[in-house]
């Protein structure tokens, strides 16, 4: 009797053992092809990217001579030569440019981000639905369609050739992705801390500034990074409102260099569109969790 | 929040409001009257009914056919950059180690794929010397002519927008890891294979996600600009002239600001139309945790 129990745990022993080398050697074949595809595919996305940066340290005649991505003979003539550009500026004057739009569109769109946020996931008050609305339609709604009108207002306003056409609608949160991704988020939060401060005494703008902001800290910092990276990235806009060379940002001055030198200079370019990529690479590199929790909690454009 | 001034919401809503009106309501309602008129700037616009549409519709090929190949970038590129998304996406929904590596790396070409220095890039890659080339023959492939053949040319500017497919992944995996683990073991103890789970389980519970990355994908496919601009310039033979670029030409080059208008609004009404369309057919294979089916 007790021989028959143990050889019958033998054979479930047996039994189990051959199911959980089976399941194992599954698993081990199907982590094989996943790590196959996804090395595969990362190569893919990424060579061009490290052939780009390896590149812009060729000479010019060894640019189109083989695939790799190591130069034969290092140079940084690219990027002293690119750096001068064939305009009386610097690459200096045009990140100084970018720096001029970026900062003010960043530090805009928190501030009215924020308090619009607030107003819509924190306050009932008359026209909430439509105007609630009236944000998910400007979400889905094509900038080309308002871009020449825009275009004509600011051409009226006097502010053709300057900076403002590029930041002035953010600081009225015109980017109605920003504030829909606070409103879930703050929808999210307990309002408990923000009632005891209520019966404690506390107005609605000191709640704001004082209990709400600490806790979308990092909610603000997804918002500041991806108008970094989108003002960065932007080439439109420039190209429609600004002229005079002086004013050009990065991306506009990365297309005038192209037209002035590409015919034979390609060193040039390499080398200063590795430049332009750098601050969004660099800031992506450091801040990373903000961004794949701002893309996951809202879901983003890009 | 009670006893509040209740105009008080309005109070912070009142940048958003200003905004509103003056940024996107008057330029909204200025574009569609403007699309009636003959504008170029130097005098005041005139009124001249639906002659740009007509224009547009009977007389105007350059619009025939960017159009047309607008709706082929579109309608190629949405749906291999959705899938391709998913697959990625799927693959990555494992316990692997290195998946923050792998998210990465798939997310980098996303945070830099509008710039000009990649649109820059895609040129030298794909020139008739470039590495893809290189490549292909190394493999044993003749040369391509990337960008001097209409169709190769288009198909150019789809691959740098696939190359981008890392924002719309990380909304999958994000949606697949949210994926309730009880309801696998459940399916496996039923006996389901791994497909039908995937397709029962997995992709229901998806679906709202896979709205959300079609309805975005698709607004922004239909304003590509950048792209063909730098890669290209609409060339060959126009192959790659999406209406972005037409719209900006007859706008900013021409100063033809009623003509351009009209184009914009046929380019709205056809991606207002595609979105009801699928707001419309989602109540049909969207599905939403929480509603009766549940």
């Amino acid at each position: 009797m007790a021989n028959h129990i143990l050889s019958e745990n033998l054979a479930l022993d047996q039994e189990a053992d051959r199911i959980l080398k089976a399941q194992r050697r599954r698993q081990f074949v199907s982590a094989t092809l996943r790590y196959g595809v996804l090395t595969l595919v990362g190569l893919i996305m990424l060579y061009p990217l490290i052939w780009l940066i390896g590149a812009s340290f060729k000479s010019n005649s060894e640019i189109f001579a083989g695939a790799g991505f190591i130069p034969n003979e290092a140079t940084i003539s690219g990027y002293v030569q690119g750096w001068q550009t064939s305009t009386p500026y610097t690459f200096g004057r045009f990140f100084w440019n970018t720096f001029l739009i970026v900062v003010p569109k960043m530090i805009g769109t928190v501030i009215s981000c924020t308090a619009v946020a607030y107003g819509f996931a924190r306050f009932d008050f008359p026209g909430k639905k439509v105007l609630f609305a009236s944000l998910i339609a400007t979400l889905l709604l094509p900038n080309v369609v308002t871009r020449i009108p825009q275009y004509l207002l600011f051409r009226d306003l006097g502010w053709l050739d300057s900076f403002l056409p590029l930041w002035v609608p953010s600081a009225f949160a015109g980017d109605a992705f920003f504030v829909f991704m606070l409103v879930q988020f703050l929808r999210a939060i307990p309002r408990d801390m923000e009632e005891a401060a209520r019966v404690d005494g506390a107005n609605t703008w000191q709640v704001l500034l004082f209990i709400v902001v600490p806790l979308l800290t990092p909610a603000l910092i997804s918002v500041c990074l991806f108008q970094f990276m989108w003002t960065m990235n932007d080439f439109l806009g420039p190209l429609i409102y600004l002229s005079s060379v002086d004013k050009f940002p990065v991306s506009l001055a990365l297309k005038l260099s192209i037209d002035t030198t590409e015919a034979f200079e390609w060193n040039r370019i390499l080398a200063m569109s590795v430049l332009t990529i750098m601050p969004a690479l660099i800031v992506f590199f450091v801040a990373q969790k903000y961004f794949i929790e701002g893309i996951s909690a809202g879901g983003v454009k890009g | 929040m009670s006893g509040d001034n209740r105009f008080l919401g309005l109070f912070y809503l009142s940048p958003y409001i200003i905004g509103l009106l003056v940024f996107t309501a008057l330029p909204f309602a200025a574009s569609f009257y403007l699309s009636f008129t003959d504008y170029n700037l130097m005098s005041s616009p005139v009124f001249t009914g639906l002659d740009n549409y007509w224009k547009l519709f009977t007389g105007d090929r350059t619009f025939r056919k960017s159009l047309w190949v607008t709706l082929v970038y579109v309608f190629t590129t949405v749906p291999l950059k959705l899938a391709f998304a998913l697959f990625i996406a799927v693959i990555l929904n494992y316990k692997l180690k290195f998946i923050n590596f792998f998210r990465t790396a798939f997310y980098v070409p996303s945070i830099l794929g509008g710039s000009i220095a990649i649109a820059v890039m895609w040129r030298y890659l794909f020139a008739d010397v470039g590495i893809v080339n290189m490549g292909l023959a190394t493999l044993g492939f003749e040369p391509v002519n990337w960008f001097g053949d209409p169709t190769n040319a288009l198909f150019t500017i789809t691959l740098l927008r696939l190359w981008q497919f890392g924002s719309a992944m990380v909304i999958f995996l994000a949606a697949l890891q949210s994926i309730d683990k009880s309801l696998y073991e459940a399916a496996s103890i039923d006996g389901a294979g791994k497909f039908a789970t995937f397709w029962h389980i997995t992709m229901p519970l998806i679906t709202p996600v896979i709205f959300f990355n079609l309805i975005m994908q698709m607004v922004q496919a239909f304003q590509e600009f950048n792209g063909p601009y730098i890669i290209t310039q609409g060339g060959p033979l126009k192959s790659t002239y999406l209406l972005p670029l037409y719209i900006y030409e007859e706008a900013f080059r021409r100063f033809d600001m009623g003509y351009a208008s009209a184009i914009a609004w046929v380019l709205f009404v056809i991606i207002m139309v595609l979105t009801l369309i699928a707001f419309w057919s989602s109540r049909h294979w969207v599905y939403y945790a929480g509603d009766k089916r549940s």
